[in-house]
């Protein structure tokens, strides 16, 4: 497909709004009469609250009103797959975790409300036994029979195989330290309820409102404008939303609550620690015999999330005896939530660092040890892959890197102080799709319209939805206008699981072609420019239609003609048959270099190169950015990234960004991101797959492996925290 | 946060008058970035809080014996990049640099950061034991998580960490304070300022009830010096040290004149280790002497459950700065 501007790199539409602060977050909604809502949090992890003292609160200045068990409204519980946690907000007495809501003071002000909740004390009767994580205990949790997955007779190959590895890879939970914290606006107005809030899935939240506050559809509407990331953990709402609807709904007037990031890691979700059994057997010439991959994670007492850590595994590398098994282990945490691709991202890191393990055991390069073990077809499903050339990925990545002059032994490669560790790893996600609904308006004053019921959680949904409607309509971007984050508008996908590129645009693209029908039907009617013509016989070029004598007549022009100020037309696409041909999934490597001088324990990333195969890029730049942010993001999870629960009590110790340790600029490595322009026409007509997550997956594993080559040191608890690797 | 009177005064009697004449709990605030930050969690309930930066006391000045008079309310950012420092004190200025972040240094001003609070999680956790922020109440610390807490220095009461950088490399350079207070002015020598734990964690410090600081003099720069403030942290910038070290040697024919090593990240207060300054002076400037001095500098450390790591660590911080402060020193 020849384009003039998809697979360009088109600077963001929404970039001037966000610079500019035009751009509407939830927290800069003000509304008459609102109020503000402030949290109480539990302070224990296990128990129940026995006796909650509020007098002193209740006469601070500008208090209005202080909801907790016992005065909040009576509500409905939604769905599991509804929301981020079933249990509602004071339901009962009962604490399941350190953070959970107790109360939601209500004041005139942000600061007033804060003040007062600050001197809410609360009497508890604390239980022993708190479960503080699931890397504390031997306890094993509970079986998922609906994620074990088995073929041919790993154990049987397993105890045959000449060479075999046997490992447990424990990962810390994580925190999706986005920089916007959850934040909701609450307004009924005439029994209909309006929440504004930072949210992955307006549409989702809006049902599950319904639902929880037993309302018609119609009467709910959720507004998410501009969203500062997510990373998955405002898929689905959390209980700040619904006590922040209740509390406005009981007093009559607006109520704004915006978490603090204490709460926001204590109650607003996270990576739930794991750990995971891989166990390998193979042939001496490095051909896969057997994979046994065994995980267990963690979820909270009141909603039963599932990380799907095995999901890659069987279609990652060509081998006959592949077992796949589950557990689930409740935990005194706030309920964890998917984080930027969830599962996987684990569960690929295990694999691939004992993939590392083999590679060693066999005094094989590791690239070599994967590139034996290709999968051609998946091997999951027997399909074909729709398309995978993880094979150049492997090759152009390693070249870029100079792998070749890689000594495999630990340790021999240095550079003064410091020793140079290489390792590599592959990264996987599948691609996916949803069915989608979008309107597009051609106006009079020859501007455009697209909307859609999904939202930009800052990834460039607004930048690609634009294009699409530039590259199709010939319209200029200035002359676009992309309307999002509204429930009320067409519905569409959650801004999750890399799949609103490949579910929206064919929607839009199908609602901009019903307005070009719609237009062409106006053009060629009575008195149109083109009256009497054969719709068939009309283009659409650079936002006018041509006819075959090459007659020119702008959009705008046909509508004003006709008095008419807009034709529009409603689009929805929806994945075909497509998924029983071919097995859908985006590949790609990542090469890592970390630098350790072993003299004063530094252990930083120095480089990193990854070829990404998405298909086709909507937006370079855009995508280039989700791959480079993951990178970041592995190293976090590599290296300094972990909740610490007290052992003791299972209280979140480290609830802020500065003793929650992400990466920051200075860790910056020299980051090369290769994204080779592979489009994949299965999946959609613009040949994208998706690029939010997978860049996440192996680059933890990557580095782990570089830490090996260069500390001689496998370490299998992550993070790498230099203690860890340093010579004592 | 709690709402809090707010007055700001245009000299030093003002601010000593204005904090004096309320019985209400008053605080001091120059840069801010400890006091609202622990305001903000409840850590902190001052009822009236006196603003200092209008107080003429921005300026770097050398005085006539040589040393270096500094502003209570110099910046970080202004003193770490003073010609005056960085000339003659380039120890102060990578630790200030190493310190925080742009945006933190260009607020927090040079008392401000002899004044700041430990970042001990349980301090800053009002639910938690802490003897510091709540006398008597114990230490939730000691039996919990504890890698980023300190080795020397520490008591059965209290074991946090004093976080600064500035401080380190002043403990090394040597440094005297001026305060004024109602009783009027007087000096304390900087290792005399801040206080052992022992059992009022409590007590910092030793300003008396409504006095400030006014001046920071550091002490006559040592001649022939090379120095060196090297930091080891979990990520390369923005995080607190697990262990430091400040060090300044002079060399001569191959044997150390004059040596200074302080300590940062390991103990409850800027770490002075002046045994092994005394056992690095007179010694061959080779690895054998600064190892000596390693040991002896952490004969005394005593590590809890997670932080027996920052031994070995600060012995590794020690030596490469010995290391590196001795190489500048040959080359100067």
């Amino acid at each position: 497909m020849d384009t003039q501007v998809i697979g360009h790199r088109t600077p963001r539409v929404d970039g001037e709004f966000k610079l500019t602060g035009q751009a509407d977050y939830t927290v800069d909604w003000q509304v008459r009469d609102m109020l503000y809502g402030y949290p109480v949090s539990a302070s224990i992890a296990h128990g129940t609250l026995k006796t909650l003292h509020l007098d002193t609160a209740r006469a601070m200045p500008g208090v209005v009103d202080i909801f907790h068990h016992g005065h909040f409204p009576e509500l409905y519980r939604a769905s599991k797959n509804q929301v981020s946690e079933m249990r509602l907000p004071f339901e009962d007495e009962r604490i399941h975790y350190d953070g959970q809501y107790i109360a939601l003071v209500v004041a005139e002000s942000f600061e007033q409300a804060r003040a007062a909740a600050h001197t809410v004390q609360a009497d508890y009767h604390q239980e022993e036994g708190a479960r503080t994580s699931l890397l504390d205990t031997n306890q094993e949790g509970q079986l998922l029979e609906s994620e074990g997955v088995s073929r041919g007779d790993p154990e049987k190959a397993f105890d045959e195989a000449p060479v075999t590895i046997d490992h447990t890879y424990d990962i810390a939970a994580e925190s999706h330290m986005q920089m916007e914290m959850h934040a909701t606006l609450a307004e009924w107005r005439d029994e209909r309820l309006i929440v504004h809030e930072s949210s992955q899935g307006v549409v989702y939240q809006h049902k599950a409102m319904a639902r929880i506050f037993g309302l018609p559809e119609e009467s709910v509407e959720v507004v998410s404008h501009y969203i500062g990331s997510g990373f998955g953990n405002k898929l689905f709402m959390w209980p700040h939303a619904v006590a922040t609807a209740g509390a406005a709904q009981m007093l009559g007037r607006p109520v704004k609550t915006i978490l603090p990031r204490q709460q926001d890691m204590e109650s607003g979700g996270n990576r739930p620690a794991s750990r995971q059994r891989l166990r390998l057997g193979a042939k001496q010439d490095g051909t896969l015999l057997s994979i046994r991959h065994d995980s267990t994670t963690e979820t909270s007492f009141v909603h039963p999330y599932v990380d799907s850590l095995g999901s890659a595994t069987p279609s990652l590398y060509a081998c006959d005896n592949v077992a796949i098994s589950q557990r689930l282990l409740e935990v005194n945490h706030g309920t964890p939530c998917p984080m930027r691709a969830p599962g996987e991202t684990s569960g690929i890191h295990a694999l691939e660092t004992a993939l590392d393990e083999l590679a060693v055991e066999l005094g094989m390069d590791p690239l070599e040890l994967r590139r034996r073990n290709y999968a051609k077809n998946d091997p999951a499903s027997g399909l074909p892959w729709s398309s995978k050339y993880l094979d150049d990925c492997y090759t152009n990545a390693a070249k870029r890197f100079g792998w070749e002059k890689r000594n495999p032994t630990p340790g021999a490669m240095r550079d003064g102080d410091e020793v140079i560790g290489w390792g590599m790893a592959t990264a996987c996600w599948p691609a996916m799709r949803l069915s989608c609904s979008a309107r597009v308006e051609l106006r009079d004053d020859g501007s455009v319209m697209a909307a859609c019921g999904t939202q930009d959680i800052g990834t460039g949904t607004y930048t690609i939805v634009a294009q699409t409607v530039a590259e199709l309509s010939g319209v200029p971007l200035k002359d676009i206008e992309v309307r999002l984050g509204e429930s009320t508008l067409p519905a569409g996908p959650l801004s999750g699981g890399s799949m609103v590129t490949a579910t929206a645009l064919p929607a839009v693209a199908a609602a901009l072609r019903n307005a070009f029908d719609a237009l062409k039907e106006v053009a060629t009617g009575e008195n149109g420019a083109f009256e009497g013509c054969d719709p068939d016989n009309l283009e659409i070029e650079a936002g006018a239609l041509v006819d075959k004598q090459g007659k020119r007549v702008s959009f705008g022009e046909i509508l004003s003609q006709q008095k008419l100020g807009s034709v529009s037309g409603d689009g929805q696409a929806a994945p075909g048959d497509e998924k029983s041909q071919y097995s859908f999934r985006s590949f790609g490597a990542h090469f890592v270099e970390v630098r350790w001088d072993p003299g004063i324990s530094r252990l930083r990333v120095a480089r990193v190169v990854s070829s990404i195969d998405i298909g086709r890029a909507i937006n370079p730049s855009a995508a280039r950015n989700q791959v480079e942010g993951s990178i970041v993001m592995g190293i976090g999870m590599a290296l300094t990234e972990k909740l610490d629960y007290d052992p003791r009590d299972g209280r979140l110790i480290n609830n802020n960004y500065a003793d929650y340790i992400v990466p920051c600029h200075a860790d910056m490595p020299e980051i090369d991101v290769e994204l080779p322009d592979n489009p994949d026409y299965t999946l959609n007509e613009f040949g994208a797959r998706g690029v939010g997550e997978i860049g996440l997956t192996g680059i933890a594993a990557a580095i782990g492996n570089a830490v090996y080559h260069a500390t001689g040191k496998r370490i299998r608890e992550f993070p790498i925290t230099l203690e860890k690797v340093m010579d004592t | 946060m709690r709402s809090f009177a707010f007055s700001a005064a245009e000299n030093v009697d003002q601010a000593i008058i204005a904090c004096e004449s309320n019985n209400a709990e008053a605080s001091y605030i120059a840069g801010g970035t400890t006091l609202i930050d622990l305001v903000k969690l409840d850590v902190m309930r001052p009822e009236r809080v006196i603003d200092l930066n209008r107080l003429p006391l921005k300026e770097v000045e050398r005085l006539d014996d040589g040393r270096l008079r500094i502003g209570a309310l110099v910046s970080n950012t202004d003193l770490a990049h003073h010609p005056l420092v960085t000339e003659h004190y380039p120890l102060l200025s990578q630790a200030l640099l190493a310190g925080a972040s742009t945006q933190l240094r260009n607020m927090a001003t040079t008392a401000g950061n002899i004044m700041q609070r430990t970042r001990c999680p349980y301090f800053r956790d009002v639910a938690a034991a802490c003897n510091k922020r709540d006398p008597g109440s114990g230490c939730d610390a000691l039996g919990g998580i504890n890698r980023m807490h300190a080795l020397l220095g520490t008591s059965e009461h209290c074991i946090a960490t004093h976080p600064s950088d500035m401080c380190v490399a002043m403990a090394a350079l040597g440094a005297t304070l001026t305060l004024e207070g109602p009783n009027g002015i007087r000096e304390i020598a900087f290792g005399d300022f801040h206080r052992l734990p022992m059992d009022r964690p409590d007590l910092e410090h030793e300003l008396e009830p409504n006095e400030l600081i006014t001046h920071i003099t550091l002490d006559t720069p040592v001649v022939g010096g090379g120095s060196h403030y090297l930091k080891l942290r979990d990520r390369a910038s923005y995080e607190f040290a697990l262990a430091s070290a400040a060090v300044v040697v002079a060399v001569e024919d191959g044997v150390i004149r004059d040596a200074r090593l302080a300590l940062g990240g390991v103990a409850t207060k800027p770490w002075q280790a002046m045994e092994a300054e005394q056992a690095l002076t007179g010694q061959p400037a080779k690895t054998e002497s600064f190892e000596k001095a390693a040991e002896i500098a952490l004969a005394d450390a005593l590590p809890r459950e997670h932080n027996a790591f920052k031994v070995p660590l600060a012995r590794q911080a020690i030596l490469r700065a010995l290391e590196k402060a001795t190489q500048a020193a040959m080359n100067s």
